[in-house]
């Protein structure tokens, strides 16, 4: 039923560091790894070896350039670059939810996952055009809706190692900048991360109330103008004595001037 | 938002039909025999027909009967029902005309399905909030307007199409107008997408991936919004001026006939670029409309 659940018992989601993301793409290939071999219909690709490849992925990550204005005296701020990683956010009031004519998408109530039940999905393609963030892709090869699952056959999966019981993108972050967690215990990772770092929603306008939080990026200190083998360059010799003295004073008595 | 022709030559055709369909229903014409035949056939093959070419837009076609369960929630679960429903009513209703008989309640009934129909589909485009221009009470009216417009002239009713077709023309262009700053005052913008609006100006620099993808397929449209403008003076002339033009004459088949073919070529660039100029908000995203 396409109805949401009025409440959740767990809100599972993530925390997205946009401080320590490094933009290396890791998440998207292990994300795309772990699903197109295991929940629903792989990830399909096309052309993929030609001129004009795509394909379905279940996170991307982009990057964007802030120009911070300038400052008081005048001086333009260096110009920083984030990268940004956007997958579903498993909102509270998912809109891709209630617009299903078929049932196949639904939220969770014991967790809060949004999932899609691929054997009922037509493929009409209005959960996509619902969603502001783009996290919903329609698989070309198969016709079905494709969307994060937040890995739920492996978070719960007691086949798994323990450690390994997370999302695939959290465990294989190099930089720590995803973190798992669940949001309705005040007292978890993920909100104590939310909570002492300032995470926000995007586009909290829409309505979508969503789970997943974005860390900020921490403030730029300035550096001051410093050069590591600026001491080694130093010339060791400052006023040269004997041959190479004459020398020196010599050259630099001919016409031509002083080097 | 991707112009698919499935999409418009479904919402065209179908709105077309549901309209005639319309007025069939409250007996605005009342044929029988040979002739409710002709009537309620070019009123039941563009709505079917319709129907039909929307399920091309889907990716697993042979599942849509699944789609008749959510009307709880889903505009497009009520319009498949409203459709269906008002297509066997009115299916009892031209059986019985065929032999001289008019239910008038089944009609009526089966009119009030029609409006229904058309009111659910355009719901599916008013709800989206992600995409601005769309999300206005304009949508629905000209929705409506369109429909039951076209729906008079295909019926013959010359005084209640040249009143509809200057409402419709008159809304349509409040709908631009007020459209094309949409976007811009729905607050949503590339600073409340990424969050990054508090440190500095933000602008996309690599969008994540070489070449395209289902989203921007899908969402993003530029190309075909260079000529906008001008399609919107040419759908308005073959949408509305000319098929009033054609009916001012004397009434003969071969006028109307042009008057119902430049309609159904202006409804079809209305629709184009209802769909073309709208404006997804994912497309913030990748720094583009």
């Amino acid at each position: 039923m396409t109805s949401l659940p009025t409440s959740t018992e767990k809100k599972l989601g993530l925390v997205i560091d946009l401080d320590t993301c490094v933009g290396c793409h890791a998440c998207v290939i292990s994300c795309k790894g772990w699903n197109t071999e295991n929940y629903g219909a792989p990830l399909s690709d096309q052309d993929p070896y030609g001129a004009n490849p795509t394909g379905t992925f279940l996170n991307r990550v982009h990057s964007y350039e802030v120009q911070p204005p300038n400052l008081k005296d005048g001086t333009q701020p260096a110009a920083q670059l984030i990268h940004f990683p956007k997958s579903c956010l498993h909102c509270d009031d998912a809109p891709c939810v209630t617009v299903c004519p078929t049932g196949a998408s639904y939220k969770r109530s014991e967790d809060g996952i949004v999932l899609v039940n691929e054997q009922d999905c037509i493929g009409c393609g209005l959960c996509a055009w619902a969603c502001p963030y783009g996290a919903r892709e329609l698989d070309a090869d198969a016709g079905v809706m494709k969307k994060c699952t937040l890995c739920v056959d492996r978070i719960y999966n007691e086949n798994l190692p323990e450690e390994d019981r997370q999302p695939a993108c959290v465990r294989t972050c190099p930089s720590n900048a995803r973190h798992f967690g669940d949001f309705a215990d005040p007292e978890s990772n993920v909100s104590i991360l939310t909570r002492e770092r300032g995470g926000f929603d995007l586009m909290p306008e829409q309505g979508t109330k969503p789970v997943n939080k974005y860390l900020p990026p921490r403030p730029k200190d300035v550096a001051p103008e410093f050069d590591v083998l600026a001491p080694y360059l130093e010339p060791i010799a400052a006023d040269a004595k004997g041959f190479v003295g004459w020398l020196d004073k010599a050259l630099n008595a001919l016409p031509g001037g002083v080097n | 938002m991707h112009p698919a022709p499935s999409v418009i030559l479904f919402t065209t055709f179908s709105g077309l039909g549901f309209g005639l369909l319309f007025w069939l229903g409250l007996g605005v014409i009342a044929p029988s025999g040979l002739s409710a035949f002709i009537w309620f056939a070019l009123a039941y093959a563009m709505a079917v027909g319709g129907l039909f070419a929307s399920t091309f837009h889907l990716g697993r076609p042979e599942r849509a009967i699944k789609a008749f369960s959510q009307w709880r929630t889903s505009w497009l679960s009520r319009e498949a029902i409203a459709a269906v429903a008002t297509l066997i009513i009115m299916g009892i209703y031209a059986l019985f005309a065929l032999f001289g008989a008019h239910l008038k309640l089944v009609g009526f009934i089966g009119a009030i399905g029609a409006i229904a129909t058309v009111f659910t589909t355009s719901m599916i485009y008013m709800q989206m909030k992600t995409v601005p221009r769309w999300r206005h009470w304009t949508t629905p009216a000209l929705f409506l307007t369109l429909s039951i417009g076209g729906g008079a002239l295909f019926a013959g009713q010359i005084v209640t199409t040249f009143l509809l077709f200057t409402a419709a023309a008159a809304l349509q262009g409040y709908t631009w107008i007020t459209g094309d700053s949409r976007l811009a005052q729905s607050g949503t913008d590339v600073k409340t997408a990424t969050g990054l609006g508090h440190i500095g100006d933000v602008r996309a620099f690599e969008p994540p991936h070489t070449g395209t993808n289902y989203l921007m397929r899908e969402f993003i449209h530029v190309v075909g919004r260079k000529h906008a403008q001008k399609l919107r003076m040419i759908a308005l002339i073959l949408g509305f001026a000319l098929p009033v033009f054609f009916l001012n004459f004397h009434f003969n088949h071969m006028l109307a006939l042009l008057a119902v073919i430049s309609h159904i070529a202006g409804v079809l660039a209305l629709r184009w670029l209802f769909f073309a100029e709208a404006e997804h908000v994912v497309g913030l995203y990748y720094g583009k409309r």
